[in-house]
């Protein structure tokens, strides 16, 4: 990363469980053309968390073992997911079985509750995440803007939210920025992570201007034309929306107001 | 003795969990493991005996979002 976005980065680091990042864009690493753009695309969003799952491997081809071993050259942090999870038991299962292969308490919690959104199924994750929270996990959980629920996860012992902007993979942006400022307002001191939704950049930029500490992204990444200047433009975009919410934007009105001053304007009438 | 390791039909030899997985090729690869739906730590994969019908299943770390 260039020296104006580490610089400002470092003066504003951001702590999710006691450890602390720099980077405020947190990273999928699933559908990119190829390992090596892959492991490019992370280096140039300067991420240092980057999420990953588990999936059957095969005796044979033995793909996982790779996989592994790239992400380990880059010196990441990782944030296993349960990704696909439908029932409360599938996701802690899984949870353990990436706690040991990871070597993490970290989990990324998802309860999937329907196909066609992959919207959350927030009865379901709150129980999960209060299984794993006493289990000694710390849990990021996938969820919906509903406050109820984010007060029940803080409850069950999360420490991060990661509400969802709109579908995953979908790449429409905040579906409900009010929805989404009200949590911010609610929950001032809770590390709040967008995740899931976001196609471009302005759209990671307006997370930040909402206040939220972070956003997670991969199928705008991944399936961008140039996935490794998309990785660019997505960090410079949250390190801009970052310092315009720092910056104490303006009050918006509904008139025009002179930018200009009008006092000394000549008349030529 | 016939089981199920990650979904298929497979026809082993194996007696343990740790058997298994050197007779499937994952000797030395970093896996996590269940055994009928119940993780099986890695440390106790020796003790862990596989019988007929068995589910296995072997996971690895893998690309996600």
């Amino acid at each position: 990363m260039d020296a104006m976005t580490s610089t400002t980065a470092t003066a504003d680091p951001v702590e999710f469980y006691g450890t602390r990042v720099t980077s405020r864009l947190l990273l999928g690493t699933a559908q990119y053309p190829s390992p090596a753009i892959l492991a490019e695309a992370i280096r140039a969003s300067a991420a240092e968390i980057v999420t990953v799952s588990l999936r059957r491997e095969s005796g044979v081809a033995r793909s996982g073992q790779s996989f592994w071993q790239l992400i380990r050259d880059l010196g990441v942090k990782v944030l296993p997911n349960t990704a696909g999870c439908k029932t409360v038991k599938e996701a802690v299962t899984t949870a353990e079985m990436a706690r040991e292969l990871f070597d993490t308490p970290w989990i990324k919690l998802e309860v999937i509750g329907e196909d066609d959104t992959l919207q959350p199924d927030v009865f379901g994750l709150v129980e999960a995440a209060k299984i794993l929270t006493r289990d000694g996990f710390q849990v990021f959980p996938y969820t919906t803007e509903d406050l109820i629920v984010a007060d029940k996860l803080l409850s069950a012992g999360c420490e991060v939210l990661m509400p969802w902007g709109a579908p995953i993979g979908s790449g429409r942006g905040l579906n409900n920025p009010y929805g989404l400022r009200s949590m911010r307002a609610h929950f001032p001191r809770v590390p709040l992570v967008v995740d899931a939704g976001v196609g471009v950049p302005s759209h990671a930029a307006a997370a930040m201007e909402l206040g939220y500490d972070a956003v997670l992204l991969n199928t705008a990444v991944a399936k961008a034309g140039d996935p490794v200047k998309m990785a660019r433009a997505f960090a410079l975009a949250i390190e801009a929306g970052r310092e315009g919410f720092r910056a104490d934007p303006m009050e918006t009105r509904d008139m025009a107001a002179p930018s200009t001053p009008v006092m000394g304007q000549a008349h030529f009438g | 003795m016939k089981i199920v390791v990650n979904g298929e039909a497979a026809e082993i030899r194996a007696a343990t969990l740790s058997e298994l997985l050197g007779e499937l090729g994952y000797a030395e690869a970093i896996v996590a493991t269940a055994l009928n739906g119940a993780m099986v730590r890695k440390a106790k994969r020796n003790d862990t005996p596989i019988a007929e019908g068995d589910r296995v299943e072997i996971l690895a770390p893998m690309q996600g979002g």
